[in-house]
């Protein structure tokens, strides 16, 4: 296999402690060398300079809509918008049909994703059979398959008892349990978050309160069960509070955040105009919240109670959301556009990027324990796998939907200028995408 | 502003309005909008003009022949994806006051029904020669997302629970014939208030005129985001809004009280235990409006239920201005339909 030096950036690994200026030697799949002026050999070079070279993003969130629902995405689109995105691990969630409940169905995925994703791509099974909230799925079979976590995601586990007997199981599997903590008989037929911009719009809200109750009663089955829990998507102050506090107690448990909601609010839905637009790609599950959520989840990621930032990329085919609001799904079409969300956060030093960064990399890596399935996910280490992102923190560029690599141009950030984007993704030692610098960068 | 013509008269009928002027604008305002779709983006000022266009058309109405030629040659549709009685009627006689062309859609009986979607629908009407869409859909944001899509003007007949405009503007219209200007005035507005896009218009349509707005009813059916303070409201020239679920201080010193249709399928389910419950607690009733200043008019929306948010004697009794609604919402509704339409010929 040829070797690639990834020449001049600025290597920042939060899993090391490492930033400094230095070459990336990468041979045969693996990091070779890390340090200044290493000799390029007969190794191809890629030209860092001015650009932030870390490890590979892990993306715990991800919606490949393969098998079931093609007409949104499939492995091959969404793992190529998630290379883009500058992610080389993807956690693939189950919402799929059939969904993965079996370990016929997890090897079935593993399989096509062998054949067509761009990226690492890691099974999140189910956690009940048929995703139905009834009885438990397999979860042995499940963890033998390969998957590294479970989750009945788009739903919380229906049943108190069933989110416990899981939690119960999963820890001695090292299977987590990923929760989307929601209360449906308190959010039931609402389509955004329940407040001032709700009720201007005359639309159903969800409170925070459907979530927070949710995150109540994980976090209280984690204590009791001592279980690995991840809380996925977080879009509320109240829940961030109380993942703080357990963390505080020393529950085994972590969670997550999502660009979109570190990056906007309830008001992305009526839009900048004086008249409401009704944004169904602002339509999204957790809905987006008030400005004093975002500054929570923000003040979340920088203090280190958010492990992970993931995209909870959720493509749909254009026609489903150019709908009525009520009748739109929800989702946002998130890859593409996650990192430049977080390094303009940064920029206008709302995120810290070093916390940002291992958000994205260490962070959601060890809440997986992904090193398990894939030894240097997460990290630059001389002798592991080499997945590397290589990024340039300041270009400035803006969003086309249009030129999405995912079938879903679902995003409220159309037209939106950026600033921050992926210029090389190598995954497995492999040179998998590199962007030219656009014309007018640092302009 | 056109002069409205009048249509060719009938042989048996003189010519009366032909020599009729043409409504006064208010002063410099010019209706300039594609679209009807809320009262919350009109100034005062629009929102006078189409007050003043109503009553030229109202004066129109009371003609011997009852219509003008002004709307020849624009085809209307009324696209209604609910039932509706009086706002279909009326946009339809509205319509045909106005010499335009007609078309009635109801969903049901459309291509809908085989799974066309909204935005197909508009697109559709407008290549067959829409000019005015009067649209009625029971999702909040239907009327912007058809008219985003269509370069027909829409006019939003209710979407869900955001917006009734063109009843608002009716009811601004009654009030402002009983009242006068409306600066000042205390509108108590009863009932089901989340769920009613009636008292959203309403809401924004009095703040912007000067009126102070009480909205009340179970705690459950109150928004909880609307309230603003007289002190704020007084610096900006609006009216303030109140929300409560104290029946007896909401009706204290109103000039209008409005009751909202109490949904009978929405109570009994968690949020109202009973209509019963409601009936004790919130009805409109003679005894409870002895609260209201003396010359208060009662006003309803419809469809009423009789005996659940209003007392039969109530809805019928000196105050109700409950008919002189219906009536004036043909009068609104030509001046909408003539405001958009002429606005499109400039």
């Amino acid at each position: 296999m040829s070797a690639l030096l990834i020449r001049g950036g600025r290597v920042v690994d939060p899993a090391a402690g490492r930033d400094e200026r230095a070459d990336v030697l990468i041979a045969d799949g693996r990091v070779r060398a890390i340090g200044a002026g290493l000799d390029a050999g007969g190794a191809e070079t890629l030209d860092a300079r001015g650009c932030v070279v870390a490890p590979g993003f892990v993306d715990l969130h991800a919606h490949l809509r393969e098998p079931g629902f093609e007409q949104k995405g499939t492995i091959a689109t969404e793992t190529e918008a998630a290379l883009r995105g500058g992610f080389t691990t993807v956690c693939a969630m189950p919402n799929t049909t059939p969904p993965p409940d079996s370990g016929a169905a997890v090897r079935g995925l593993l399989e096509r994703a062998g054949r067509d994703a761009r990226v690492r791509v890691a099974p999140v099974g189910c956690v009940t059979a048929g995703r139905a909230g009834r009885r438990l799925a397999e979860l042995a079979e499940l963890a033998e398959a390969g998957c590294v976590a479970v989750s009945d995601d788009g739903d919380p586990v229906a049943g108190g008892d069933l989110l416990r007997h899981a939690l119960a199981l999963g820890g001695a599997l090292g299977l987590v349990v990923a929760e989307h903590c929601d209360d449906p008989t308190l959010s039931g037929g609402g389509v955004m978050h329940e407040g001032a911009t709700g009720e201007r719009l005359g639309l159903r809200g969800q409170p925070a309160a459907a979530e927070e109750a949710a995150v109540a009663r994980a976090i209280a089955l984690c204590e009791l069960t001592g279980g690995r829990l991840h809380l996925m998507h977080l879009s509320t102050a109240g829940s961030v509070e109380q993942a703080a506090r357990a963390k505080e107690r020393g529950l085994p448990l972590t969670c997550e955040v999502t660009p979109s909601h570190l990056f906007l609010t309830e008001e992305a839905v009526a839009g900048g105009g004086a008249a409401p637009a009704y944004d169904t790609s602002a339509k999204v599950n957790p809905p987006l919240r008030t400005e004093r959520d975002r500054r929570a989840l923000l003040a979340g990621v920088n203090e280190g109670v958010i492990d992970a930032i993931a995209t909870d990329h959720a493509p749909h085919a254009p026609e489903e959301k150019l709908r009525e609001f009520d009748a739109a799904p929800f989702g946002i079409s998130c890859a593409e556009t996650a990192l430049a969300t977080v390094t303009t956060l940064a920029a206008r030093g709302e995120l810290d990027p070093a916390a940002a960064l291992r958000a994205l990399t260490h962070g959601p890596a060890e809440a997986f324990a992904l090193a398990r399935h894939a030894p240097g996910a997460g990290t630059l280490t001389p002798g592991l796998a080499a997945d590397a992102t290589v990024f340039d923190p300041d270009e400035r560029w803006t969003v086309d939907p249009a030129r999405f690599a995912s079938k879903g141009r679902n995003t409220p950030l159309a037209g939106m200028e950026l600033r921050g984007r992926v210029r090389a993704v190598v995954v497995a030692g492999v040179l998998r995408h590199a962007a030219a610098p656009a014309e007018a960068a640092h302009g | 502003m056109a002069s409205i013509e009048t249509a060719a008269p009938a042989a048996d009928a003189p010519p009366v309005a032909a020599t009729q002027p043409p409504p006064a604008p208010a002063a410099g305002t010019a209706w300039t909008r594609k679209d009807l779709l809320d009262t919350d983006v009109l100034s005062a000022a629009e929102i006078a003009l189409v007050l003043e266009t109503a009553e030229a058309m109202a004066e129109v109405r009371e003609r011997p022949v009852g219509r003008v030629a002004a709307l020849r040659g624009t085809t209307v549709v009324t696209l209604f994806y609910e039932h509706s009685t009086r706002t279909r009627a009326s946009f339809e006689l509205a319509a045909k006051a106005l010499g335009a062309d007609v078309v009635n859609l109801a969903a049901s009986a459309s291509s809908v029904e085989k799974g066309e979607s909204l935005v197909d629908t508009v697109r559709t009407l407008e290549a067959i020669g829409a000019d005015v869409l009067a649209l009625r859909h029971p999702a909040s944001g239907a009327a912007a997302l058809a008219a985003r899509h269509t370069a027909a003007s829409v006019v939003n007949g209710g979407d869900g629970a955001h917006a009734h405009p063109t009843q608002a503007l009716l009811d601004l219209y009654t009030m402002r014939r009983h009242l006068g200007d409306l600066a000042g005035r205390k509108v108590a507005i009863v009932g089901d208030v989340l769920h009613s896009r009636v008292a959203r218009s309403n809401l924004w349509a009095l703040r912007a005129a000067g009126a102070h707005v009480a909205l009340c009813g179970p705690a459950t059916l109150l928004p909880r985001t609307f309230a603003a303070p007289r002190a704020l409201a007084e610096d900006t020239g609006a009216g303030a809004c109140e929300v409560t679920s104290d029946l007896a201080g909401a009706l204290a010193d109103a000039d209008a009280v409005m009751a909202l249709r109490i949904q009978r399928e929405r109570q009994g389910q968690g949020p109202a235990p009973s209509l019963r419950d409601y009936v004790r607690q919130y009805q409109i009733t003679e005894e409870r409006l002895a609260r209201a200043r003396p010359h208060a008019i009662v006003m309803h929306p419809g469809p009423m239920n009789e005996g659940v948010e209003i007392a039969p004697e109530v809805a019928h009794g000196p105050r109700s201005v409950v008919e002189e609604q219906v009536a004036g919402g043909v009068a609104v509704r030509m001046a909408a339909l003539y405001l958009l339409a002429t606005a499109r010929r400039r």
